[in-house]
């Protein structure tokens, strides 16, 4: 299932990718035989099948949405690339 | 006897006769990473005064008589996808090279009540994402029984460590085969429990629906003991099952009399190395004559796991890898002039080209458009893979196969065809598709005297069958033993 190299650009888009010229070459080539290998699925009809997201019966897990004070707060911020104060800083993201 | 030859089982007997203490096992076990972890690079992280001031604390509790258990003092290495609070946790990537998580996985809290000393972070494929551990950021892992090859992956380091005597044993994760096919190509035990057995809370998420926690050990005997110190409902994991651990060491030593073994037909077709082939009949052959019933069975959707999986696996990746945007954690990439841009340069630099790879595969399989044919698709297959091995279970209580196609291929020989690489996981995928457990021991050699693996697989929660199945096959066979420097077995 060949794809284009426009088609990767805009997949590495969606996935917030920056790819290099090289890559989207290698990309497009790879992801072609690789879909194209995935289409062998469609051999098999699966008209009346349900879906399997999950392989073991999974019932939801409801808690109480409860505020809760998490002791290493000073950790969680000492892993943060560009902090201010108990602030995450970011690229700005408003206009002047 | 060297003390790396020890199982974990004479380990915690020798501790107790007071003969060794645990910081005399440990720093025996740090010298061996010294003197020959360079050549292997089975570790991203080692704790070299952490582990010898842990090992102390456990020789104190013990000779206060407060004894943990069976892995009191015992030390062991894990995989790097294991958050450890304050120690660093790559997952392989440079993403996460800086990363210092503030709380620990279960597993790792699970492991250190039972009294294990930690010795390090084991090298891994970044995310888990690999084959043969060469998409590591820290340089790829070797196989001890011959450095020019690869370990097998994604868990390699933990698998390449336990089998040239760099830890007791080890704890690995399995999302299609990630413990088994590297224990298989080093000659070592990896079990992947069912999915829900063990608790995923603190463990670095690859495809959330089918990675598992397991042991990576010298026997059968002692991959049952970390297995009952891991396993178990945790309210923080809200895909952890509530059903109660067996006492898998138990069932080490029982008769087979009258076991039902399932030979899938489909998993002994063309492709297969000749001598995987033979060692795994003989195994056949030796369950056989320990009593077993050997039928042959089929699974008629097994040519169709991988491409299921491929689609699956990075559908759930891509997901999971989102939050890797260098705002909150991890690395952040220079020169960027607003925020899409940073997360654009900072994903880009930070993740290999496998990571890449698959986030664009599993975006492309969840895209607009493209959705119902394939991840739908692939949903629906899973079912129908499933249903293979219920209706397969309904006449048998386990069933055997080669673990990997191949023995242990060399460094870069499958790097630049992705496709091919994946093919090596392709008789250990199904049972992640299907949540099943599933076990790998050593059971021969081929012509240059690479480790052969066989793979057995149990219904779901029924682990115990595993170990009973596989120590008396291992009773037979005998266990593979530690690689020495030139790759041949150490006298132990």
């Amino acid at each position: 299932m060949p794809i284009t190299a426009q088609e990767v650009l805009h997949i590495a888009r969606l996935a917030r990718l920056a790819l290099t010229d090289d890559e989207v070459a290698a990309f497009t080539e790879q992801l072609g035989n690789i879909l194209e290998y995935m289409k062998k699925l469609n051999e098999l009809d699966t008209q009346d099948i349900g879906e399997t997201a999950h392989a073991i019966t999974l019932r939801n897990v409801l808690r109480d949405d409860r505020v809760e004070s998490f002791a290493e707060r000073e950790k969680i911020f000492t892993n943060a690339p560009d902090r201010e104060g108990d602030c995450f800083r970011v690229p700005k993201i408003i206009e002047d | 006897m060297e003390l790396h030859h020890l199982t974990l089982e004479d380990l915690a007997e020798y501790l107790r006769k007071k003969e060794v203490t645990s910081r005399e096992i440990t720093e025996h076990y740090l010298s061996r990473i010294d003197a020959h972890d360079e050549e292997i690079n089975s570790y991203v992280t080692v704790l070299n005064d952490e582990a010898i001031r842990r090992a102390d604390e456990m020789d104190a509790a013990l000779s206060r008589g407060e004894d943990r258990g069976p892995l009191h003092g015992v030390p062991i290495g894990l995989k790097d996808i294991f958050c450890t609070g304050g120690i660093l946790t790559t997952c392989g990537s440079r993403i996460l090279s800086n990363f210092v998580p503030p709380y620990d996985s279960t597993v790792y809290r699970k492991l250190s009540d039972a009294g294990t000393v930690l010795l390090g972070k084991q090298n891994m494929d970044e995310f888990a994402m690999g084959s043969s551990t060469e998409t590591s950021y820290f340089g790829a892992a070797r196989n001890p029984w011959d450095r020019g090859r690869i370990p097998g992956g994604s868990s390699g380091g933990s698998a390449a460590a336990v089998a040239s005597g760099l830890c007791a044993a080890a704890v690995g994760t399995d999302t299609g085969g990630s413990i088994r096919q590297p224990a298989s190509l080093c000659g070592a035990v990896g079990v992947k429990p069912t999915y829900g057995r063990v608790s995923r809370f603190g463990m670095i998420a690859f495809a959330s629906s089918l990675d598992q926690a397991g042991p990576i050990t010298k026997t059968v005997k002692d991959a049952a003991i970390l297995l009952e110190a891991i396993a178990g409902y945790d309210p923080k994991d809200s895909t952890s099952v509530d059903v109660g651990v067996p006492p898998y060491r138990e069932w080490c030593g029982r008769d087979l009399s009258g076991t039902r073994v399932g030979i899938p037909k489909e998993y002994f077709v063309g492709g297969i190395q000749p001598e995987v082939d033979r060692e795994v009949r003989n195994a056949i052959a030796a369950l056989e004559r320990l009593g077993c019933e050997i039928v042959e069975v089929s699974l008629p959707h097994t040519d169709y796991a991988l491409a299921c999986y491929y689609i699956v696996a990075p559908a759930e990746a891509s997901s999971n890898l989102a939050r890797y945007d260098g705002v909150r954690y991890g690395y952040r990439s220079e020169g960027y002039s607003d925020l899409i841009g940073m997360y654009r340069q900072t994903r880009a630099d930070g993740f290999g080209v496998e990571v890449k790879r698959r986030i664009m595969l599993g975006t492309y399989a969840l895209s607009a458009g493209y959705y119902d044919a394939f991840y739908g698709k692939a949903l629906r297959v899973r079912t129908l893979i499933k249903r293979d091995f219920l209706e397969a279970f309904n006449a048998v209580d386990v069933l055997v196969t080669p673990t990997s196609p191949t023995t242990a291929f060399r460094l870069g020989e499958k790097t630049e065809d992705p496709l091919t690489m994946y093919l090596s996981d392709v008789f250990t995928i199904p049972t992640n598709l299907a949540g099943l457990p599933g076990i790998s021991l050593p059971c021969g050699r081929d012509e240059e005297s690479l480790p052969v693996g066989v793979q057995i697989i149990g219904k779901h929660f029924r682990e115990e069958d595993l170990i009973k199945v596989a120590s008396a096959l291992e009773s037979v066979l005998g266990a593979f033993g530690v690689a020495g420097e030139s790759g041949a077995r150490e006298e132990s």
